[in-house]
């Protein structure tokens, strides 16, 4: 096989990361203000969904992306709805959220299965970057969605490091008391990081139904919001390590599949376990005692906060 | 006395009046009901299917025929369950539907088996009707499609439409069912055009339209343009069609999904099959069998796509169809060679139908191997 065929892996493993990118940056975001949100495979579902809708009614992906974050949005929002003000425990409700989101995805699907989608996200290759050996091709010829996603990772980065709102995030995820006595207010933070999440996580499943995959099909995201949550974990809390994570993750199917292909005599189960493993070893690593908060872990992560219980 | 006597007469009339109202009202309903037989006994019927049925092929099919006899058989009443996982699940939901009423048990998953096989022991009196296993009972039966005759014959379709002489094939488990079907294609593909090879790439999961579709992207990367599918969903046919490339659909026709890609492709059928089971109810004629039905009936090769396939070709893929429906020709016929050379079925005997079940070798022009090894 030529260099061609190795290059296309790398071109895959983008592709194929980026819905998981889109939905780790957001669970992200949410476990950063201490807020876990277990209901991304759902919110994911209900973005794919309400965005191929959208987009086979009006024929305008845009609008489809737009619903898309909206719906998600919404899901979210009832999450944190029931997480932060009634303090209901966060890992049932996004459970619940995830169920939830995978019946009414199903139930609006219902009549657009076999619809096909009149307009897709096509690559659309960025002059003169495209044009750069290797890299031009593995990273510079996706559709417009992937490119949104290389500029959101260093904007997730500058925000959370670099901006005062950022700073408060990682306050209210570290210690909200604390975060609370300097005047921060705790509860409105964890819901712009829940909905922001949502939103992300919506656009994610957008990426399936208008890019990736374009059609509708119940439970299309087929696990990709329990991964984004394992990445999470695996980039230790940081945006950067995210992405580098979301294409590994990615690749590996690119590779199992190129590699049955070669005929390499490597399993593809082996390979598959991979991501998992890794996030397995992570998470030990992360949970050993005094690493977790080197390492990012938001310090107040799945804990309520209530003012009169300080 | 004449108190009691009015009193009385006004009782009488009270209940006079309630039953000739009760008297009418059933008269009434009597008259709204021609058919007093169809309302006493309706053949009650429980369908679980193992996937849902917005999946756009193997639990979609399943209930377009369910529809179908709700529409066409007014004297079947039908309940089904959809995305049942085989497990402690699927019992209880059996249960359910028996405690409503239902006769007959339609499961649709391989999974099922040993659960229907108790079920079957429990409950003598339902008919159990299990699609794609092996296990029987008196009250229960087996049933399936000849699936690798349309394999074959959209291998035909695929060898005849290739231009590199390289095919692909996306294949999900490395399951006899599905290995018989990658060796049918191979062997389709390969009877009209013997310089063809068929490069597969297994996913190890039904449904996954991401994954189906990184799979047909990797073959074509690799050089094929056209890729035969085992998997549940278009997208393999999608992304044929984005790099003007051809496929061949399964389950269900995925043409509209695909048209500039999909040729055609194995579809199923399943109502012809439920109509005789449930009429073999009604008559008192059911029997325990293993069925294994053959085109045109529960399988058959979908429509063709008369803008990509030229009329010579349909014309010899039709011929072909009709010998193996005659039974003039049947397509594990030797002599078959596995990838190694080595003859499994010697030359002019048929495979017998057991070892087809088990089959877990791959034919000569293969390129791939079964991921266990």
């Amino acid at each position: 096989m030529d260099s061609a065929f190795y290059i296309a892996i790398l071109t895959a493993a983008i592709t194929a990361g980026t819905p998981l990118l889109y939905a780790a940056l957001g669970e992200l975001l949410a476990e950063r203000s201490g807020v876990l949100n277990l209901g991304v495979e759902g919110m994911m579902l209900v973005g794919a969904v309400a965005g191929f809708l959208t987009t086979v009614a009006t024929a305008n992906l845009w609008l489809g992306v737009a619903s898309a974050m909206l719906a998600g949005g919404a899901l979210a929002f009832v999450h944190a709805f029931l997480s932060i003000t009634m303090r209901a425990n966060q890992v049932v409700t996004g459970l619940a959220l995830t169920i939830f989101g995978t019946g009414i995805s199903s139930l609006i699907g219902r009549r657009l299965i076999g619809v096909p989608l009149p307009i897709t996200f096509s690559d659309t290759p960025l002059p003169f970057l495209s044009e750069l050996p290797i890299i031009g091709t593995v990273f510079f010829r996706h559709d417009p969605l992937v490119y949104l996603s290389y500029l959101l990772v260093p904007l997730v980065w500058v925000f959370l490091y670099w901006t005062r709102v950022g700073q408060n995030f990682v306050a209210v995820g570290e210690d909200p008391a604390a975060a609370d006595a300097v005047g921060i207010n705790v509860n409105l933070v964890r819901y712009i990081g829940v909905i922001i999440g949502g939103m992300l996580a919506g656009l994610a499943g957008a990426y399936l139904t208008l890019a990736l995959a374009p059609v509708w099909l119940d439970g299309m995201t087929a696990g990709r919001g329990w991964i984004a949550i394992a990445l999470v974990i695996f980039a230790t809390w940081n945006p950067i390590r995210a992405m580098f994570g979301a294409y590994l993750f990615g690749g590996v199917a690119a590779l199992g599949f190129r590699i049955q292909i070669l005929g390499w005599p490597i399993s593809p189960f082996y390979l598959q376990m991979m991501p998992y493993i890794f996030t397995i070893l992570v998470l030990i690593f992360v949970t050993y005692q005094g690493r977790a908060r080197k390492l990012g872990a938001p310090a107040a992560l799945g804990l309520h906060y209530d003012r009169e219980d300080r | 006395m004449a108190n009691v006597k009015g009193l009385n007469l006004k009782l009488v009339a009270v209940v006079v009046v309630l039953a000739l109202a009760i008297v009418v009202t059933v008269m009434v309903r009597q008259a709204q009901q021609p058919d007093p037989v169809d309302v006493t006994t309706p053949l009650k019927v429980g369908f679980v299917f193992v996937g849902s049925i917005g999946d756009a092929g193997w639990t979609f099919a399943h209930n377009q025929a369910r529809l179908q006899i709700e529409n066409d058989l007014p004297w079947v009443e039908t309940l089904f369950v959809e995305s049942v996982p085989p497990g402690a699940d699927f019992e209880r939901v059996v249960r359910e539907m028996i405690q409503q009423g239902a006769t007959v048990i339609f499961g649709t998953s391989f999974g099922y088996m040993d659960f229907m096989v108790n079920l079957a022991q429990q409950y003598p009196n339902v008919k159990f009707m299990h699609a794609t296993g092996f296990k029987t009972a008196p009250n229960l039966s087996t049933y399936f499609g000849r699936v690798e005759d349309p394999r074959f014959l959209a291998g035909m379709v695929a060898g005849l439409t290739t231009k590199t002489n390289r095919l692909g094939y996306v294949a999900a488990h490395p399951i006899p069912e599905v290995i018989l079907g990658l060796n049918a294609f191979t062997l389709g593909a390969r009877l009209v055009n013997p310089a063809a090879t068929v490069q597969v790439v297994w996913t190890n999961v039904w449904f996954d339209p991401a994954k189906e579709r990184e799979a047909a992207i990797s073959l074509l990367d690799a050089g094929a343009d056209v890729i035969g599918q085992h998997q549940d969903s278009p997208a393999v046919q999608q992304a044929a069609q984005e790099r003007g490339a051809f496929g061949t659909g399964n389950n269900s026709d995925m043409r509209f999904m695909a048209p500039r890609a999909t040729l055609t492709g194995p579809v199923w059928n399943w109502f012809p099959f439920y109509k005789t089971v449930l009429e073999s109810v009604r008559a008192g004629t059911w029997t325990s069998t293993q069925h294994r039905w053959a085109m045109p009936d529960i399988v058959d090769l979908g429509p063709f796509n008369d803008a990509l396939v030229p009329k010579p070709v349909q014309e010899r893929v039709l011929a072909k169809r009709q010998e193996i429906i005659d039974d003039k020709f049947f397509v594990f016929t030797g002599p078959l060679k596995d990838q190694a050379g080595t003859v499994r079925v010697p030359a002019g005997t048929r495979m017998p139908v057991a070892d087809m079940l088990s089959i877990n070798w791959l034919v000569e022009g293969v390129i791939g191997t079964l991921p266990a090894r």
